[in-house]
């Protein structure tokens, strides 16, 4: 979040574009909250003009027709009245009248609302109320009316169900962001007696934030598609490796985590805003969950389009916004992987991609406290929006349309390793040719003691590939195991590669790599083979596009002195030992 | 601390609060000596003070403070007290 002083010094920026204009009217001191809310508002790009109203003034300013409030012609009217401020009225009230206070409140707020309609065309932003835990009759004030512990609920209750028949009134929850910083951090008691400010100085940013979010909402700038990624984000592991059975999905341990995580989703799709899934996947692979894992809440039919596939996701996203026909700010992505995070922000920078946490966990409460689906209206039809969007998609497939992402590989600085097997790397190796299903070209499993005994025999030449880029380490990746058949000819015993660094110039590096240690070796052919398994068909023609010659069926061959060497951002490590 | 390093970290503060790189601050200086301080900027000013050196006045030191010395003087002794 933003401090104070940032906020302060961006309120003096300038923005361009359609000036609107906001009014606070306060019954505490709102100078700081006033320039808060200006400098958030800058800081989005909003043209926002404030008229700040002296401490108290709501009564004189709304009644009086010729109102400084009135002659600023706002286009929103924010009414903050502080919990702390009518905490010393109640206090001051006779005992007898105190249960009446809630309802006696909101009859003067109603009167404010219809003072504003009937003199300004402005919109109310109307802030709930925070609480005061007053504790006058301890826990029991919660059972009592004369306290104001009840009492202070109840007007939250009423405001709540008035605000229901004013289409002009638009709340914001203060509340929620006491909740949200705790009530040492949003009050500060010393600024209340000094100045009069009833939230202290770190809470202001937060308040200007809900404020803005909701102007932003009127003004049209909504988010109206979750683009999701599939595993770690739906559900935990690798659906292609780790098969349905082994998802983590449901009411025990992690999966629970998942499973909160998309009935949030769910509800999300229920009031209106479409789920979309980008996932790099086969597409009967990635729909299998949806179809027969019992304890999935998503479903087929709550997903607007489904991709799945091997392209980058920064093609299939631009896809999804062209066939859905959504502005591209409108689409907020989620996915647990920061390289396809980053490639996506910056091939797309108008898409809200929040910066999902490492724990699973984390994500509802994360995704929760980002704010990012706001409203300025709800009604029925908002329901059905999935259905239309549905159909509207049948209609009209497109062809999808492939941009080149070179420029983004380049720059991520990407630097791999190759070596033969070493000891220590023999149990991880082991480990990826037992897990790798989807790209591994002949799927062979190899124990651990087996690894070891290829890395000595002589027959073989043995490779792994580590990657690293600018965001971080991939660790080790892929393997290769290369078997002798004579003096002069390799085979391609093993290939595998994790998914995780699929397209992005790995597979020309180690392609690139393996003709040139053979070269070096003096074999002038290398042969390979794909065995066809249920999950391993994205690699089916890999060969053939790594400018392999098709012998027969599945069976590949490559003249050594005829290969060129393919383009590849992947730098080699130069170890210097 | 001593009174010079507590000032010259007042000095960077006041310097951010009232917007000017070349405000110096002497333990004479009184508010109305500087542009723009006045009693919203003293909140602000206050705050920044509690920030930096993890204290926190009493609400009655907040509006007493005499000069600049003062400030430092109650600076000294809560950042002692901590």
């Amino acid at each position: 979040m933003f401090t104070f002083k940032e906020l302060k010094k961006h309120s003096k920026t300038i923005v361009p574009g359609k000036e609107y204009r906001l009014a606070v009217l306060g019954n505490c001191a709102t100078q700081f909250l006033a320039t808060s809310i200006k400098g958030f508002a800058r800081k989005e790009n909003i043209n926002l003009e404030i008229f700040d109203t002296d401490y108290n003034q709501i009564d004189s300013q709304l009644i009086d027709k010729c109102s400084e409030v009135y002659a600023f012609d706002p286009d929103f009217i924010l009414l903050y009245i502080s919990t702390d401020k009518i905490y010393e009225e109640f206090m001051d009230m006779e005992l007898i009248e105190r249960s009446a206070f809630a309802v006696k409140y909101m009859e003067k707020i109603t009167y404010y609302w219809n003072l504003i309609c009937k003199n300004s065309h402005a919109r109310i932003l109307q802030m709930n109320f925070s609480e005061i835990d007053d504790k006058i009759i301890g826990n029991y004030s919660c059972k009592t009316n004369i306290s104001f512990t009840f009492q202070i609920r109840e007007l939250n209750y009423l405001l709540q169900h008035s605000m229901m028949e004013r289409k002009e009134v638009l709340p914001i929850d203060l509340l929620s962001i006491q909740i949200n910083l705790g009530i040492k951090k949003f009050y500060d008691p010393a600024l209340y007696y000094n100045a009069k400010m009833a939230i202290s100085i770190q809470t202001l940013p937060y308040v200007a934030k809900a404020v803005i979010d909701v102007v932003k909402a009127t003004l049209g700038k909504l988010k109206k598609c979750v683009v999701l990624d599939l595993d770690n984000t739906l559900w935990g592991g690798v659906i292609g490796d780790d098969g349905i059975g082994n998802i983590e999905i449901g009411e025990l341990g992690r999966g629970h985590a998942f499973t909160d995580f998309q009935r949030w989703l769910k509800q999300l799709k229920d009031r209106g805003i479409l789920l979309a899934v980008c996932s790099k996947n086969n597409e009967d692979t990635a729909k299998e969950p949806f179809i027969n894992h019992e304890e999935m809440i998503l479903k087929l039919t709550d997903i607007s389009i489904f991709v799945a596939n091997w392209n980058d996701k920064a093609s299939n996203i631009k896809y999804i916004q062209t066939a859905l026909n959504l502005g591209m700010d409108s689409l907020v992505f989620l996915d647990d992987n920061t390289f396809e995070r980053n490639l996506v922000r910056s091939i797309i920078p108008e898409i809200e991609v929040p910066e999902l946490p490492e724990d699973p966990a984390q994500y509802l409460s994360f995704i929760q406290e980002c704010n990012l689906f706001e409203a300025a209206s709800y009604s029925d039809e908002d329901q059905n929006r999935t259905k239309q969007y549905q159909s509207e998609f049948e209609r009209n497939k497109l062809q999808q349309e492939f941009e080149s992402i070179d420029d983004y590989l380049n720059s991520l600085n990407m630097v791999a390793e190759v070596q033969p097997f070493d000891p220590v790397r023999y149990s991880r190796i082991a480990q990826l040719t037992q897990r790798s299903n989807q790209f591994n070209l002949r799927t062979i499993r190899y124990t651990e003691d087996e690894i070891e005994r290829i890395a000595n025999d002589s027959n073989y030449v043995t490779l792994y590939y580590t990657l690293r880029d600018k965001f971080g380490d991939h660790g080790l990746i892929s393997v290769v195991i290369l078997k002798k058949q004579s003096a002069d000819v390799l085979f391609i015993d093993t290939w595998l590669m994790s998914c995780r660094v699929l397209k992005r110039g790995m597979e020309e590096f180690i392609i690139n790599k393996l003709v040139g240690v053979a070269e070096g070796m003096g074999y002038s052919e290398i042969l390979a083979e794909y065995i066809p398994t249920p999950k391993n068909s994205m690699v089916k023609d890999i060969y053939t596009t790594m400018g392999f010659e098709m012998m027969k069926e599945n069976h590949y061959k490559l003249e050594v002195a005829t290969y060129k060497e393919k383009c590849t951002y992947i730098k080699e490590e130069q170890k210097n030992d | 601390m001593t009174k010079g390093e507590v000032l010259a970290k007042l000095n960077e503060i006041a310097q951010e609060v009232f917007e000017d790189d070349e405000l110096i601050l002497k333990e004479n200086t009184v508010a109305s000596d500087v542009d723009g301080w006045d009693s919203l900027t003293h909140l602000q000013l206050i705050s920044d003070i509690e920030d930096e050196f993890k204290i926190k006045f009493l609400m009655g030191e907040i509006q007493g403070f005499a000069n600049v010395g003062e400030l430092v003087n109650t600076i000294i002794n809560h950042v002692e007290g901590n």
